[in-house]
């Protein structure tokens, strides 16, 4: 006798059951969740961009960020502006201020620019929004601008912060699938430390980016205008995206760079 | 033995040894040759297979005699798939911190064949108790031998254990560096966590001849 379970019509109605009992169930948790995840977001992004200004609570080897308390008040004293300049066809063609942006885009903040969006804005051909965080701590200016990428797996972005000369002054590196233990140690300090003092700019002022180079030679990195830095063992596609992301998305950023220092 | 009878304690206790996921049943390869570089990782996953493992077997034995045999296959990856993600999400909004570092695990999870493989093997024709132990028996025995993976190829790869330095600074040349002695960078890409896994079930059948298949 055939089992109740094999017949053709228990299994369809079994299967269209099982997708609405499914689908309504994460539906019902994505969208009950999603304050708290996006409000779990914003607070990140804001402590990825303090992060490459150089304020954590970073202990020897381990990344800290400054407490989910403190975040929003520090972010507000130390990021003085947060500039939107709009390129087109590598040329700068706007800038706007914080207040400028906020009043024309429904009173949204510029550091909530969506880097992908814009890349895909860019590539049909329309101006690209490249927000621009401006530290003054210690009577210096920093400048930090996001990236965005692809690694091996998945999504790469990071923060990257320069001085007005385009010379590095701290990084933040993260991932959205890179292997463990492999791509995902950009995220590691003794990658991301690697980075300071690079310069990006020849002393022509020609854009060089900085590449991640397997056999560099200089472990300890002491040639800082060398444009590279020691590549992760086993991770070559993941140190490959971060070379073309910088290349890329920082690329766009030498032209402001270029007026400033006139 | 109040809790547990001795053919459940069997549970737990057959899938460490003599009916390791990994050396015997050949599960869960692909994630043990790809997390393994290190130690850290290895434990947070043979954490998570635990969970996973265990609550799932247990839904999937609840559901075992209204499941269609046609289409058994799929229900098992929806209700894998659909538990780690609420996992992940809930994870997101209340401990952010913790969710960055598991969520590259959530595809590895999904995908992992020792999950599919034990929903399939017992789960299906189990009640629920016994198929809780079977799960956490062989998430056990997985995350065994993930540990043992993991120590040797970060140990010898990166000379660290943890992330921390156990063999000297290997730039500066103190401790084992100033014999000479070299990471080797080898030991980081993923066919060395197979030829490990291969060593390991050398020793384990070579210690228990029963395990040799002719």
């Amino acid at each position: 006798m055939e089992k109740r379970t094999d017949k053709n019509v228990y299994t369809i109605l079994f299967a269209i059951a099982m997708v609405f009992v499914v689908g309504s169930l994460l539906a019902y948790t994505a969208s009950s969740l999603k304050p708290a995840i996006t409000e779990n977001e914003r607070i990140e992004k804001q402590q990825n961009i303090l992060y490459a200004m150089g304020f954590n609570e970073n202990e020897e080897n381990t990344i800290a960020f400054v407490s989910t308390d403190t975040v929003a008040g520090l972010f507000a004293s130390i990021v003085k502006e947060q500039l939107v300049l709009e390129v087109q066809d590598g040329k700068l063609i706007k800038e706007q201020t914080r207040e400028e942006y906020m009043a024309a885009n429904n009173g949204q903040e510029p550091y909530l620019i969506d880097v992908k969006k814009q890349q895909a804005q860019a590539k049909q051909g329309n101006p690209r929004k490249l927000p621009l965080f401006v530290s003054e701590h210690d009577g210096e200016t920093l400048y930090v601008a996001p990236i965005y990428g692809k690694g091996l797996w998945d999504a790469i972005w990071g923060f990257i912060a320069v001085d007005k000369d385009m010379i590095v002054r701290g990084t933040f590196f993260d991932h959205a699938g890179e292997t463990p233990g492999l791509g995902a140690n950009i995220k590691q300090r003794y990658f991301m430390d690697d980075f300071y003092g690079e310069h990006l700019l020849t002393s022509q002022g020609v854009f060089k980016g900085i590449a991640v180079a397997k056999g560099n030679n200089d472990p300890k990195n002491e040639r800082k205008e060398d444009y590279k830095v020691d590549a992760l063992a086993g991770a070559t596609i993941t140190g490959d995206g971060v070379s073309a992301m910088i290349k890329a998305d920082l690329g766009l950023y030498v032209p402001f760079f270029q007026n400033l220092n006139k | 033995m109040g809790l547990l009878s001795k053919k459940d304690t069997k549970l737990i206790t057959d899938p460490l040894a003599d009916n390791n996921p990994i050396t015997i049943q050949v599960l869960g390869i692909c994630s043990a040759l790809a997390i393994t570089a290190e130690l850290k990782a290895s434990l947070v996953m043979g954490i998570a297979v635990l969970f996973v493992l265990g609550v799932g077997n247990v839904v999937i034995s609840l559901m075992r005699n209204i499941i269609p045999s046609k289409i058994r296959i799929i229900v098992q990856l929806i209700v894998v798939a659909s538990l780690v993600i609420i996992v992940d999400q809930v994870l997101k909004a209340y401990a952010y911190e913790l969710s960055k570092t598991l969520s590259v695990f959530v595809g590895l999870i999904i995908t992992n064949c020792i999950i599919m493989g034990r929903f399939e093997a017992f789960a299906l024709g189990n009640g629920p108790w016994r198929s809780f132990l079977d799960g956490i028996g062989n998430a056990l025995g997985y995350a065994v031998i993930l540990v043992i993976v993991g120590f040797f190829r970060e140990l010898l790869g990166s000379g660290t254990l943890f992330g921390i330095p156990v063999l000297g600074d290997a730039i500066e040349k103190t401790g084992v560096y100033s014999t000479g002695y070299e990471n080797n960078g080898f030991m980081l890409m993923p066919p060395m966590a197979l030829i490990i896994v291969g060593l390991l079930i050398w020793i384990q059948r070579s210690r228990n001849k029963n395990l040799i298949e002719d």
